[in-house]
């Protein structure tokens, strides 16, 4: 079983569903200029994919964060600064904005399953 | 502007005591109090101490410990404080006042606060060398000086004080007689039966007690030095060291010299204002006479009295000083003793309810009134409850409880909660009623007692309100509807403390099976995941990174290292207690030369190699591993060092041998997770070059053995540990700190350092100190195992690691680009090694095999 996420242009197959170990998540280098994503297997076994760069540090380290909850929604909580960001929409939920003054929304990537190995 | 055209007006206050420094604190929160300038005449040589717990100082606190006067209160408040410099005399006619150094200081407003001076009865020789009062520090120092030479030590006065100072004596190592005129011990404060059950309890403790008979004259020998106190009643006792300490007397020496008029048995006359017969010149404190014709000897009504003025000479008069609750909660030799409200049933129609039980000294009597309502009471040996009957007995309203079932000590009384009526005064030091306590949280947003301690200054004083003050507080955001769940998060309804036992009782091994079976559902949270991870390693279950553990630990603990800003990781190898081979030292610069880190020294006595990529991680660690060293556990919530310095091995002034127990302590309590880190050091001698009362534990060498202080902090609240325990022996101290460790971990809260824990502890030092030195609760012996669990299963986390290919592959950069170094976390050098680039700055990654190749951090420079 192989993870695919779509970086804008088509599938990239990124690593073996083996590889992610449930409630953690790790980091992908796209191609190109689209740079770092953090992707997480859930505890139930489903897969979220948000930017790695982190809107309040700058730095690329939301792949090691933490999965939650808060109510229903499933969160990823930043390892810098424990900001906590809605997985479903990408929004920050403590903070609307980050220091530079922009949005602090994580961009979602889309994320897939196929079987076969990661060679695709 | 004063009639003179001056813009500034004088305020001289004569006395810095404990009601002197609360006078400046009420006056300088005066609006008014801008257009005065305050000048502060002050006898003692140093600012205003707490002289209520001056017996702190035979246990190992230093006068500066005690100080009353916050650093920067005088500078912020423009306060002219001149120590040393009596006030001699005043002209009333000319505005003046002179002091022993010849100054004159001019005044608008006097306020006398010059305290009261210990009695001594007019008997001969109460001169000679010997002979002491208690009432400064210097006179502590000196009864330290007289105690380390004596053998026998007689306290003249059995009221609240001498036993005071009757404790400190047998604290001394001195064999104690206390001598009291009036027919029992704290004749003032308890009935007979109270005195009776008092008096057993403290001749247990070794201090024999003389009633009905008072002092007749000191007897000295040949070289003029004291060698005994001869008795009213014709007896002789054999002493080297006489304490005087049968009450005070109010100083108004200067008051009387310049004709102001003073009470029948002293006391500056005020009125209820605190105002003398001159206008111009206020009084509080024990020097006054209050308006109730009494002369208060206790801390409380002198600091309402204190108030009472600021508001006087601010022309905000309120209801003024009338008279005070003299209640009385304290712990002599070990005794617990409170007194409140009317305790003799001297009103008509009083009748009392008793408890008494002679076997384990317990005597507690109510007082209560014809109509029901509470009076007042005594309570010897066991004080529960106080907290609540006091204000109860305060505000006189009816029982809403039996009386039969109040008196039982505790464990006995099934008694539903007293309730108080608003009026009620919780704080007695600061006149704090219960209403003022609920308006804080109702309306100033105060959700916790700390934050209500800030907003009221209820529980700041001698705190023995603290225990009622919570009670309220969460009655109140109970009311409120705010959530006061003790839970952890949305996940847990449990505190910390509750789900470690949990987890030790039912032995649930993983967070799945916890969540599910007492939390509420959902995936868990940044506060409960790692919490439960602590948990469940404090108790022991295996490696922090295996199978589910693993998905719960923040990410320094998931990587064995810690995160800095720029997404980079520090590492930081052991070195117990700071000693280091230069084998080690030179591997440790070898590592970081190869890997291009930036290395500095750490506070905790070791080294911290920063700038490591997670690839790195696992290539300097094989090498330090082969080195010799082991995980420092800087990520963890765990023990971080013991520091010390070299002591006697070295040290010309060292008494023992502090580098070898701190290498001991800290290979004794590496690895074990904990609430929150753990700091400690061991000190060779008294200098205390470790700086170990700054500590989560330290200890200090003495002559003969060990102490040990707990508690203690820097960071951003710097608390001094406390004294636990004085001059143990290696395994009685080793002991000792396993258990304050063990019972640290199953009860204090996530992310509660110790200092905070052991404030909150109810029952505070006390209590710790029972259950860890006496096991009163009964768990020493698990909580022996727990820490003999935890030392038989240390394993070093990276050695483990490391020989793991599982946990090994976390320590990638990219799922599908494994090794290739982060290109967002960039580099510059600076003074000759790198640090992160700041935003806009270009800098470079960190290219490990490049730099592997032996090159230097110049190769950086772009």
């Amino acid at each position: 079983m192989t993870v695919q996420i779509h970086d804008g242009d088509r599938w990239q197959s990124v690593c073996a569903l083996a590889d992610l170990q449930p409630g953690r998540g790790v980091a992908v280098l796209l191609p190109g200029a689209a740079g770092q994503v953090a992707l997480f297997r859930g505890r139930g076994g489903e897969l979220y994919a948000v930017d790695n760069l982190d809107p309040f540090s700058g730095a690329p380290v939301l792949a090691r964060g933490l999965l939650g909850s808060r109510g229903d929604r499933p969160t990823l909580i930043s390892p810098m600064y424990k900001q906590v960001y809605d997985l479903t929409d990408g929004r920050c939920l403590d903070e609307p904005t980050a220091p530079d003054g922009s949005a602090a929304v994580l961009r979602r990537w889309p994320v897939r399953v196929v079987p076969g190995g990661t060679a695709a | 502007m004063t009639e003179d055209g001056r813009d500034v007006r004088d305020l001289v206050l004569v006395g810095h005591g404990m009601v002197g420094q609360r006078f400046l604190e009420a006056w300088s929160a005066q609006p008014a109090a801008r257009g005065w300038r305050v000048t502060v005449l002050a006898e003692e040589p140093r600012p205003a101490y707490d002289r209520v717990h001056l017996g702190a100082l035979f246990t190992g606190s230093t006068p500066e410990d005690l100080g009353l006067c916050p650093p920067g209160f005088l500078a912020e408040h423009g306060i002219d404080l001149r120590l040393g410099d009596p006030v001699t005399a005043i002209d009333r006619a000319a505005h003046l006042v002179r002091t022993r150094s010849g100054a004159e200081v001019r005044y608008d407003v006097l306020v006398l606060a010059t305290g009261s001076v210990p009695f001594v009865p007019p008997v001969p020789g109460t001169d000679a060398p010997g002979c002491h009062v208690y009432r400064t520090v210097e006179d502590v120092d000196a009864i330290r000086a007289g105690a380390a030479v004596a053998r026998t030590g007689v306290v003249v006065g059995g009221g609240l004080l001498g036993l005071e100072a009757a404790g400190a004596l047998r604290a001394g190592g001195l064999a104690t007689h206390v001598v009291e005129f009036a027919p029992r011990l704290m004749a003032v404060q308890v009935d007979d039966g109270g005195g009776a059950a008092l008096r057993r309890r403290i001749e247990e403790l070794g201090v024999t007690v003389h009633t009905g008979v008072g002092a007749g004259g000191v007897l000295t020998g040949p070289d003029g030095r004291v060698r005994g106190l001869a008795l009213s009643d014709g007896r002789e006792l054999p002493a080297d060291l006489v304490v005087f300490s049968a009450g005070v007397r109010a100083r108004d020496g200067l008051a009387r010299d310049c004709g102001l008029p003073v009470g029948p048995r002293g006391g500056i006359v005020v009125d209820a204002h605190c105002r003398t017969e001159d206008p111009a010149v206020l009084a509080v404190g024990e020097c006054a006479q209050a308006v109730d014709g009494r002369v208060y000897g206790l801390v409380a009504p002198g600091y309402q009295m204190a108030e009472t003025a600021a508001r006087t000479i601010a022309d905000r008069a309120g209801a003024g000083f009338t008279g005070a609750d003299t209640s009385t909660e304290l712990k002599l030799l070990g005794v617990d003793v409170a007194s409140f409200g009317d305790p003799h049933g001297s009103a008509e129609g009083a009748l009392d309810v008793l408890y008494s039980d002679s076997r384990s000294g317990v005597y507690r009597k109510l007082v209560i009134g014809a109509d029901g309502a509470l009076l007042g009471g005594v309570l010897v040996g066991d004080t529960e409850g106080y907290g609540a009957l006091r204000p109860l007995a305060a505000a006189g309203g009816p029982l809403t409880v039996a009386p039969e079932q109040l008196v039982l000590p505790a464990g006995f009384a099934a008694a539903g909660p007293v309730a108080l009526p608003d009026t009620a005064v919780l704080c007695s030091c600061h006149n704090v009623t219960q209403g003022a306590v609920r308006a804080a949280v109702r309306e100033q947003g105060a959700d916790s007692v700390a934050a209500v301690k800030k907003c009221t200054r209820a529980g700041t004083g001698c705190g023995s309100c603290l225990k009622q003050l919570g009670t309220v507080v969460t009655e109140e955001l109970a009311a409120a509807g705010v959530a006061t769940v003790q839970g952890l998060c949305e996940h847990f309804a449990h505190s910390r403390a509750e789900l470690y036992e949990i987890v030790r009782v039912t032995g649930v091994s993983g967070f799945s099976a916890l969540l599910a079976g007492y939390g509420t559902g959902g995936e868990g949270c940044e506060i409960c995941k790692p919490t439960v991870a602590s948990i469940l390693a404090s108790l022991g279950n295996g490696h922090i990174l295996d199978g589910e553990q693993g998905a719960l630990q923040d990410s320094n603990d998931h990587f064995l290292a810690n995160l800095q800003r720029n997404g980079s990781y520090s590492v930081v190898p052991r070195v117990p207690g700071g000693e280091i081979t230069p084998e080690g030292l030179i591997a440790i610069g070898e590592v970081a030369r190869d890997h291009g880190l930036y290395t500095k020294i750490t506070g905790g006595q070791r080294i911290d190699l920063f700038g490591a990529t997670v690839d790195q991680l696992p290539l300097i660690w094989r090498r330090l591993v082969d080195a010799g060293f082991e995980s420092g556990h800087a990520y963890g919530k765990s023990l971080r060092t013991v520091k010390s310095c070299v002591g006697e091995t070295w040290c010309r002034f060292g008494v023992q041998d502090s580098t070898t127990l701190a290498i001991e302590l800290e290979l004794r309590y590496r690895g074990l997770r904990s609430p929150h880190k753990l700091k400690a050091a061991v000190s060779g001698c008294a200098r205390e070059c470790a700086e170990a009362r700054s500590k989560d534990f330290g200890i200090i060498a003495t002559s003969a053995g060990w102490n040990l202080y707990v508690g203690g902090n820097g960071g951003m609240t710097p608390r001094h540990a406390d004294l636990l325990a004085a001059d143990l022996d290696r395994d009685t101290l080793i002991r000792t700190v396993d258990r304050y460790l063990m019972f640290y971990i199953r009860t204090a809260d996530r992310l509660e350092r110790t200092s905070v824990w052991l404030e909150r502890l109810e029952g505070g030092l006390d209590h710790l100190r029972a259950v860890v030195l006496d096991d009163s609760l009964g768990i020493a012996a698990e909580l022996d195992e727990l820490m003999d669990r935890h030392i038989g299963s240390y394993r070093d986390e990276w050695a483990e690691t490391l020989a793991d290919p599982d946990r090994m592959r976390r320590f990638a950069s990219f799922v599908n680009a494994p090794g290739t170094p982060d290109p967002a976390v960039t580099f510059v050098p600076e003074r000759g090694q790198i640090r992160p680039a700041r935003p806009g700055e270009a800098g470079r990654p960190l290219n490990a095999p490049v730099l592997i190749a032996g090159a230097r951090p110049e190769v950086l420079t772009p």
